[in-house]
């Protein structure tokens, strides 16, 4: 398939159909991770890169063989090894027999929050957790290295006068987003919050967060959108959340415990708990939310720039 | 009163879910993108909002029911806009309806001789 824009919608629907597949499985804050994350965001990530490097296939002489050959060595290779796991639902699995009988019975004693899916991303397995904010922070980071581009000062006037005359375009759509924003940001903030007794948390929430602000951004322009959410306030925003994730495990250890546990951040341990998986939950969700609109800040940023170069080389083009 | 709300529950869920299919049917047999999407389209916004009525009817609680008319109003803001929009980016494409395009075959056709 040479169209790369289909290729991306194929994904979006395989990532939406294994969502309901999670569903079917009961595993409803994976269904809901991989809807908000794998169907949504990086979907949306993927079709700003299309508009970067152009939409089709570039065509290769050469069939690739060698792709094709690494590609069936390596699934063959993955099918042999599932041969050596237990039969599906089998009940004496290494997997139920290990942790996981621990976490449902003493879940509700030690943390106390409704949500074993939670209690353990966040406390019990809070410094894994730790890691992925690190990794999509170093995401966000290496986005910025790679592709932030100095912006010179627009004139507000030219910049007005483009947005006036996109408004009769965009009229019926831009409406009706101003309508939905404020309820996709309640929705965000109710899914950060509400993450302790339901599916949900950190990630959902901030890639829901991130989806309004980057759907303002496409229907009103850069330029506005910036206007909004500072550049640098985002930037600092996404350091604050690692930051904040941080802390919570060095105020632990400062009151004599092990890093990350919760227990000793209030008089009561339970008490602590959900103090501390608030606080985390907190620090995920900034990141998230905050690095999602920061990489989609610098793609469309340096799409903008190559467009206004292509203006300017015609400008020039024509002059002589 | 109780009969009253059973029978026309199950007529909304019959409408809705005949409204679905003869969408489905549209989308596979229409000849191109434009009659496609006005059968998607207008189905998928009445059809869903037909189901969603006719599971209002036989909703247990209040709870279920104010969930069911938020999921109706968010249908009915989204579905319509998104085909607006689709219909949008196809024109803009210089996607031409089928019936304008013979049409315009013969028009130009015509303006040879």
């Amino acid at each position: 398939m040479k169209d790369l824009f289909a290729v991306v919608m194929l994904l979006g629907i395989y990532s939406l159909l294994s969502a309901s597949f999670f569903v079917a499985m009961d595993a409803v804050d994976v269904a809901f991770t991989e809807a908000a994350v794998g169907a949504g965001i990086s979907t949306l990530l993927m079709l700003v890169v299309i508009t970067m490097t152009g939409r089709s296939e570039k065509t290769t002489r050469h069939k690739p063989w060698l792709a094709l050959l690494v590609v069936v060595f390596t699934g063959g290779v993955l099918i042999y090894g599932t041969f050596d796991m237990p039969y599906f639902g089998i009940a004496d699995a290494p997997i139920h027999s290990h942790v996981a009988p621990r976490y449902i019975n003493e879940s509700m004693k030690e943390i106390g929050i409704p949500n074993i899916v939670t209690s353990v991303l966040a406390s019990y397995r809070a410094f894994d957790t730790f890691g992925e904010v690190v990794v999509i922070f170093t995401a966000g980071i290496g986005v910025m290295a790679l592709l932030s581009v100095g912006r010179r000062p627009e004139e507000d006037e030219k910049t007005t006068a483009i947005d006036d005359s996109m408004h009769e375009q965009y009229l019926v759509i831009r409406i009706v987003t101003k309508m939905l924003i404020p309820f996709i940001l309640l929705y965000a903030l109710y899914v950060q919050f509400h993450g302790d007794f339901g599916p949900g948390g950190g990630f959902q929430a901030g890639v829901i967060f991130a989806a309004a602000i980057i759907l303002y951004t496409m229907l009103f322009g850069l330029t506005t959108a910036r206007k909004v959410i500072n550049q640098s306030f985002i930037q600092f925003i996404a350091a604050a959340g690692v930051l904040l994730y941080g802390c919570v495990g060095i105020v632990s250890i400062l009151n004599g415990a092990n890093f990350f546990d919760y227990n000793v951040l209030a008089s009561d341990p339970v008490a602590g708990q959900h103090l501390g998986i608030l606080l985390i939950e907190w620090g995920v969700g900034c990141t998230v939310a905050s690095v999602m609109i920061m990489i989609f800040f610098n793609f469309a940023g340096r799409k903008e720039m190559q467009q206004n170069n292509e203006k300017i080389s015609n400008i020039e083009g024509e002059s002589p | 009163m109780d009969i009253i709300i059973n029978i026309s529950g199950a007529l909304f869920l019959l409408m809705g879910s005949f409204l679905c299919i003869s969408g489905g049917v549209g989308l596979l047999r229409f000849p191109d993108f434009y009659t496609r999407m006005h059968a998607v389209g207008v189905t998928d916004t009445l059809g869903a909002g037909m189901i969603l009525i006719g599971l209002m009817c036989y909703s247990p609680d209040f709870l279920t029911f104010s969930k069911l008319v938020m999921i109706l109003l968010l249908t009915l803001l989204i579905g319509p806009t998104t085909s607006h929009v689709l219909a949008k980016a196809a024109m803009h494409n210089n996607l031409m309806p089928k019936l304008q395009q013979e049409d315009n075959i013969e028009e130009t056709s015509s303006s040879n001789y």
